[in-house]
């Protein structure tokens, strides 16, 4: 019996939202009184012992070639394995990319529910009960799981990391590696900047800004407090900002600590993606805008002044 | 080469959430329904774009659902496709709707299954995972570009912190997201000639149900949004920094 967490890796670095997945998984298996343990696919550089701070007490390792690009027909076969092999009755996801690829595989080669966008733990109080996203973040559902094998991929940035001491063990799972179907000819990352969606801050623009060349008030103010930086539908469809910064309902869905709008109205759709932020400011010189209603902060102020005093603000801040 | 895309109904974006029943169903009344925005702007649309490219492309809409949902049905066929199949279910439990798809898929002999990245009301993401590995395909998700050459199909899909490229031979499972197409409305042809269109009934094939949703719950209310003059934006920064903490 364990509960057993897929470790999602890039390039050899384990990801922040696997930490959160670590946590989460090492909290449900001390409610269930079984053991906590982490499953890694492909060539690792960081030391997994580590992992160990988070409660995972074992690493299970899986290398070779084929599992260099995440294939979700390969992965799924060798994590099936896996279950059978640690005794899994649940297995933990981020509900990230990664997460979204695999475990609904998992969960249809198994036959073991799957809860997606999960934001808690389980209620084991009368079955097996998640809750979870759903309208795009404009509700929960509470979902049981009906099945002897349960599968969690948890929303990022909705369980906090609990880092102590602990160091893992790390050994080799000795599984069947099939050869992936899908052939990766490029891959193009991006780097240097904080993925959205593990973004912990989030600066973001509406077409209050009139304009991309007026974008350094966000990238400015973003680089200065280490946020990420975002938009809205209508300025990445004319082609101000690339399309993997669009928050809402048809693009990201995002729930930093700090979600800071300028020149954004809140249109519904919009706020179905950035909702579930801690803290929400907004910045805009029409009292009307419906952000405002969502907001916990805000200055209704023309961007082009209040922006650059907040800046030099912050400035002083940081240099204090 | 036979196309089919996957085609759910959800509350239109600007639905109001809210519940009924004590909070165990949603309240559907007065809600517009549309077409999943993914499966429409998306899957349906670039698979259109395939069969204008191809006309003898055979091109089907697959749904599950209840009567209800024959009028998106029919507003997807107005936008294109040959014929769409609806399974006569109502669920909301992924692995039962993709036994569903993945029994019409596998009668039809697809090359191509195309699904929207996730609908907007449940959010599950797992329709084509669960799909794929029903039928044993390959599943490439999240895809931002599409094509297809001697049935070798190329796809830009994001992963964790970029997109990276994929070959891969037919048949196989792909969701679809922004970037695979643009929006289009149907035209008045395009609407007349849907009515028209086969859309066959199927019963369900018997398959497990993993998952129930119990109840539903709304976000708790915001305490109101507390403002700062714009002669004063400092007093924001100070606020963020000794009362939120979060710069």
């Amino acid at each position: 019996m364990s509960v057993l967490v897929f470790i999602d890796q890039a390039d050899g670095h384990i990801k922040k939202s696997s930490f959160e997945a670590a946590s989460y998984g090492a909290a449900l298996a001390q409610q269930s009184g079984v053991s906590a343990e982490g499953i890694v696919l492909g060539a690792v550089t960081d030391d997994l012992t580590a992992l160990g701070k988070y409660g995972l007490k074992k690493i299970h390792t899986v290398a070779g070639a084929a599992l260099d690009h995440l294939d979700a027909q390969v992965y799924t076969a060798v994590l099936a394995q896996a279950v059978t092999a640690t005794g899994a009755t649940v297995v933990v996801f981020s509900n990230n990319l990664s997460g979204k690829a695999i475990a609904p595989r998992l969960s249809a080669r198994i036959k073991a529910g799957l809860v997606s966008g999960a934001v808690a733990l389980p209620d084991t109080s009368n079955g097996f009960v998640v809750k979870k996203n759903v309208f795009s973040g404009k509700a929960f559902a509470n979902v049981a799981i009906n099945t002897a094998v349960k599968i969690i991929a948890l929303s990022p940035n909705s369980y906090h990391v609990v880092s102590g001491d602990g160091v893992a063990e790390v050994a080799a799972l000795s599984v069947t590696v099939d050869t992936p179907k899908v052939t990766v000819s490029s891959v193009n990352k991006i780097v240097g900047e904080v993925p959205l969606s593990e973004a912990e801050l989030v600066v973001s623009g509406g077409r209050g800004l009139k304009g991309p060349e007026n974008w350094a008030l966000v990238t400015d103010f973003a680089k200065l407090i280490g946020a990420a930086t975002a938009c809205s539908r209508p300025v990445a469809d004319v082609g101000w900002r690339p399309h993997h910064e669009h928050v809402g309902q048809t693009g990201l869905a995002i729930a930093p600590n700090l979600y800071f709008a300028i020149g954004i109205s809140g249109a519904i759709q919009h706020l179905a993606g950035v909702n579930r932020s801690k803290v929400i400011v907004v910045i805009n010189k029409d009292p009307e805008a419906p952000f405002f209603k969502a907001a916990d902060y805000g200055i209704v102020g023309d961007a082009f002044e209040v922006m650059p005093k907040i800046i030099d603000a912050v400035k002083k801040l940081k240099g204090a | 080469m036979k196309i089919l895309v996957c085609i759910s109904k959800t509350p239109d974006t600007t639905a109001k959430i809210a519940f009924t029943d004590n909070n165990t169903k949603f309240a559907a009344d007065g809600v517009q329904w549309i077409i999943n925005p993914y499966d429409e702007w998306y899957a349906l649309v670039r698979a259109i774009e395939l069969k204008e490219a191809d006309p003898s492309t055979i091109l089907h809409l697959v749904t599950v659902g209840g009567a209800d949902t024959e009028p998106i049905i029919r507003k997807a066929l107005a936008l294109g496709g040959d014929e769409a199949i609806r399974v006569n279910a109502d669920s909301h439990d992924s692995f039962y709707i993709a036994a569903q798809i993945a029994a019409v898929a596998q009668a039809g002999g697809y090359d191509l299954i195309f699904t929207g990245k996730e609908t907007i009301d449940y959010n599950g993401s797992s329709i084509g995972g669960m799909v794929a590995e029903l039928l044993g395909l390959p599943y490439v998700s999240m895809a931002t570009k599409f094509d297809i050459a001697n049935g070798t199909a190329t796809i830009v899909r994001e992963i964790e912190g970029g997109e990276e490229t994929d070959q891969v031979s037919v048949p196989v499972v792909v969701s679809c997201q922004k970037g695979m197409a643009e929006q289009r409305i149907p035209n008045m042809k395009g609407i007349m000639g849907a009515r028209s269109k086969p859309l066959k009934v199927q019963e369900p094939v018997a398959a497990e149900v993993l998952t129930s949703i119990i109840s539903f719950d709304l976000p708790p209310a915001k305490a109101g949004v507390k403002l700062v003059s714009p002669d004063t934006p400092e007093e924001l920064v100070r606020l963020l920094h000794e009362e939120a903490k979060v710069i």
